[in-house]
C-alpha cells in the first residue's frame, strides 16, 4: 500500500521499500527470509512509534493535510449507518465543499455535517479543497436549524483550510454566512458535539464549530490563520511556517493543556491514514460518550451551560 | 556656510532649526484627493475631507467623542488588560509589541467601549481603535465587547459598535479566533430578547471581525468607501489570479450585494442612528 510517506518519514518509507523488496524476492527463492521479513517489520515499528512519539507541529500539520488522511465521508460511512445526504441552500445552490446529511448512530438519529476535501485532482476541484462558499455554510445552517426543529443531536466533523477567498464569496457574503452560524449555533436547542478530523483553518472551521464539545483527532490541528499565512505576515516569508506552527499551538494536546478543546481521539500508530477503521471505532465510541453526557442534560441547562462556556473563552488581566 | 550665506546680512539668515515656519500637524494631506487641508478645519468636519468627501480614519476615543452626547458617560472594563497566554515571539515578542501599541495609543488595547447617550437615548457604543495592532481582536476586545453587551441587555439599551479592524490577533492564536464566537453568542442573546444592535462597519474591517458581530447588526451601516470583507483583497488576487473588479469590496459594493443596509456620511451618523434607534426601541423622535 502506497502511504504517501512525508518528508520527516524518510526513514520508515525506506525500511518499508526494503521489507517490500524481500517479499517480492522471497516468492521465488527457496530460502526462508520470513524471520529478516519480521524483524525489519519489528524494526519499522519502533522507528515509527519513536518518530512519532516527537512530532514538531509543523510534522503534526503536515499530518493533518496529509492526502490519504480520511476525510467526513470516510467517517460517514464507518461511523453512522443510513446517512441520507441532504442538499442545497435553498438559495442560492448547493456547495460540494460541505456535506450534510440525516444519520443514524447505531441507534440514535443524528444530523451530520463536515468539511468535505478530495482524494484527486478532479474530486478536488469538484470539493473547492474544501474550502466552502456562503453557500455552504447557508447549507450547513438549514441543516441545523432542521436538526433543533426534529430533535436531532448535530454533529459537525472540521475539516478546511479556511473559508473560500473568492470574489463570488464575496459577493455572496462570507463575512456574513459565517458570523450567522456563530450566532444561531450557539443558541440552537440540541446538542452539538464538534470534531476537528484534520486542518481546522480560522473562521471557515468555526463556522460549523460551535457547540457544547469539541473533539480533536489527535494529529490535527485548529488555528487562527494557517502557519504559512501567519509566517508570511509576522516573518515576512511563509518559509518560516514551522516556526509560526510552534508559536501558535496549533496542535490538540497544546490546545488541550490551554483548556480550549475537551477531548483528544487516539490515532492509530502512524496517523489516522495508516487505518481508517480504527481511527473511526475511536471516533465512534467518543461521539458516543458526548452525546450520552449531553443528552442528560434539559435544553435550557444544555444552552445556559453552552453560553457559560462560550463567553469564558479568553484571557485577561485586570479584572 | 558658503559665500552666499557669507553676504547674506545676518537678519534673513536662519539656521537649520528654525528654517520650518509652520509648526507639524497643522496642515494635513487628504489621502483620497492629495489636497492640502487645513487641520482645524477637518477636525471640524470629523475628518471627512471638504473637497473629495474622502473619510479619514478616526481613532476609537474621538469616535466616541463625537458620536455620543458630552455626558453622561461612563467606560465599560477599561481596566481588562491583554496577556500573552502563548509566549508568542516572531520576529519581536507579543509583550513588547503590546506595550509598544500601548504606548503609541494610550490604549490598553484596541476597543473602547461607553456607556453613554446619543441625542438622549441611553445606549452602549464600542469602537475599535485600528493604530493599536491593527485594530486586531483577542481576549480583551471580545470580553469587553460582551460586557457591553451584558450592560445592553440589562438594562435593555441598544449596542453600537464602530469597527475597523484587520480581523483576530494572530499572537492570540485560537483564543482570537473564539472571540468570533463569544462575541457572535452575546449577539444572539440580544437578538432574542429584542435588544438592538446597530453595526457600524469603518475602514477597513476585515477578517474575524468581518466575519463574526460586525456583520450582526440588525442594521448594518458603512461609512462610504470603508474597505469590508472577509479575505483580504492580495489573499484573493493570489487565489484567482485576475484582476479585482473596481470598488471590489467597498461599501458601495456591499450596498449593492445586499450586504449592509445603508451608506451613511459621518458628519450624519448622530441623527440617522438615533432616528433609527428611537423608532427600534419605540421612544419619541429625538
Amino acid at each position: 500500500m502506497d502511504l504517501n510517506f512525508l518528508e520527516f518519514e524518510r526513514p520508515i518509507a525506506e525500511l518499508e521499500a526494503k521489507i517490500e523488496e524481500l517479499r517480492l524476492v522471497g516468492d521465488d527463492a527457496e530460502i526462508n527470509i520470513q524471520d529478516e521479513i519480521t524483524r525489519l517489520q519489528n524494526k519499522s515499528r519502533s522507528l515509527t512509534e519513536s518518530i512519532f512519539s516527537s512530532l514538531t507541529p509543523w510534522q503534526i500539520s503536515q499530518l493533518a493535510r496529509h492526502p490519504q488522511r480520511p476525510y467526513t465521508l470516510d467517517y460517514m460511512q464507518r461511523i453512522f449507518t443510513d446517512f441520507q445526504e441532504l442538499h442545497g441552500d435553498r438559495a442560492f445552490a448547493d456547495d460540494h465543499a460541505i456535506v450534510g446529511g440525516v444519520a443514524r448512530l447505531d441507534d440514535r438519529p443524528v444530523m451530520v455535517i463536515g468539511h468535505q476535501k478530495g482524494r484527486d485532482t478532479k474530486d478536488k476541484l469538484f470539493r473547492n479543497f474544501g474550502m466552502p462558499r456562503p453557500e455552504g455554510y447557508r447549507k450547513a445552517l438549514r441543516l441545523m436549524r432542521m436538526a433543533e426543529r426534529f430533535r436531532l443531536p448535530i454533529l459537525t466533523f472540521i475539516d478546511t483550510p479556511g473559508a473560500y477567498p473568492g470574489v463570488d464569496a464575496e459577493q455572496r457574503g462570507q463575512s456574513e454566512a459565517i458570523a450567522r452560524n456563530l450566532m444561531v449555533m450557539s443558541g440552537l436547542a440540541t446538542p452539538i458535539v464538534c470534531t476537528v478530523i484534520g486542518e481546522g483553518g480560522s473562521g471557515g472551521a468555526l463556522a460549523i464549530g460551535v457547540g457544547d464539545r469539541l473533539l480533536m483527532l489527535q494529529y490535527s490541528t485548529y488555528s487562527v490563520i494557517s502557519p504559512e499565512g501567519c509566517a508570511s505576515i509576522l516573518w515576512k516569508s511563509a518559509e518560516k511556517a514551522p516556526l509560526a506552527a510552534e508559536a501558535m499551538g496549533i496542535t490538540s494536546q497544546r490546545l488541550r493543556d490551554l483548556g480550549l478543546v475537551d477531548e483528544i481521539v487516539a490515532e492509530p500508530l502512524g496517523g489516522a491514514h495508516r487505518d481508517f477503521d480504527a481511527t473511526a471505532s475511536s471516533l465512534k465510541h467518543m461521539l458516543l460518550g458526548a452525546l450520552q453526557q449531553l443528552e442528560a442534560d434539559q435544553p435550557e441547562q444544555l444552552l445556559q451551560a453552552r453560553y457559560q462556556r462560550l463567553l469564558s473563552y479568553g484571557q485577561f488581566s485586570g479584572d | 556656510m558658503s559665500w552666499f550665506e557669507k553676504l547674506m546680512p545676518s537678519r534673513i539668515r536662519t539656521d537649520g532649526a528654525n528654517k520650518r515656519g509652520v509648526p507639524e500637524g497643522l496642515w494635513s494631506k487628504c489621502p483620497g484627493c492629495s489636497a492640502i487641508l487645513y487641520r482645524a478645519e477637518m477636525e471640524r468636519n470629523l475628518d471627512v475631507c471638504p473637497k473629495c468627501n474622502h473619510h479619514n480614519r478616526i481613532g476609537a476615543r474621538r469616535r466616541l467623542d463625537t458620536f455620543l452626547d458630552p455626558d453622561p458617560r461612563e467606560e465599560i472594563a477599561g481596566l481588562l488588560e491583554p496577556v500573552d497566554p502563548l509566549k508568542f515571539k516572531d520576529s519581536k515578542k507579543y509583550r513588547d509589541r503590546l506595550s509598544q501599541a500601548q504606548k503609541l495609543t494610550g490604549e490598553k488595547d484596541a476597543l473602547v467601549v461607553m456607556r453613554g447617550q446619543l441625542k438622549g437615548l441611553d445606549l452602549v457604543a464600542a469602537a475599535f481603535e485600528f493604530s493599536f495592532l491593527g485594530g486586531s481582536m483577542g481576549s480583551v476586545v471580545g470580553e469587553r465587547f460582551v460586557r457591553g453587551a451584558a450592560i445592553a441587555l440589562q438594562q435593555r439599551i441598544p449596542m453600537v459598535c464602530f469597527s475597523a479592524s484587520g480581523g483576530a490577533r494572530m499572537q492570540e492564536s485560537l483564543f482570537s479566533l473564539l472571540q468570533m464566537a463569544k462575541t457572535s453568542a452575546a449577539l444572539g442573546k440580544m437578538a432574542q430578547q429584542g435588544v438592538p444592535f446597530v453595526s457600524v462597519l469603518t475602514d477597513p474591517t476585515m477578517g474575524g471581525v468581518s466575519a463574526s458581530f460586525a456583520m450582526l447588526g440588525d442594521v448594518n451601516i458603512a461609512e462610504p468607501n470603508a474597505l469590508v470583507g472577509f479575505a483580504g483583497p492580495r489573499v484573493i488576487e493570489q487565489t484567482v489570479r485576475e484582476k479585482l473588479p473596481e470598488g471590489f469590496q467597498r461599501s458601495e459594493f456591499l450596498l449593492e450585494h445586499g450586504v449592509v443596509d445603508l451608506i451613511l456620511d459621518r458628519r450624519d451618523l448622530r441623527d440617522r442612528v438615533a432616528a433609527l434607534l428611537s423608532v427600534l426601541t419605540h421612544q419619541p423622535r429625538p
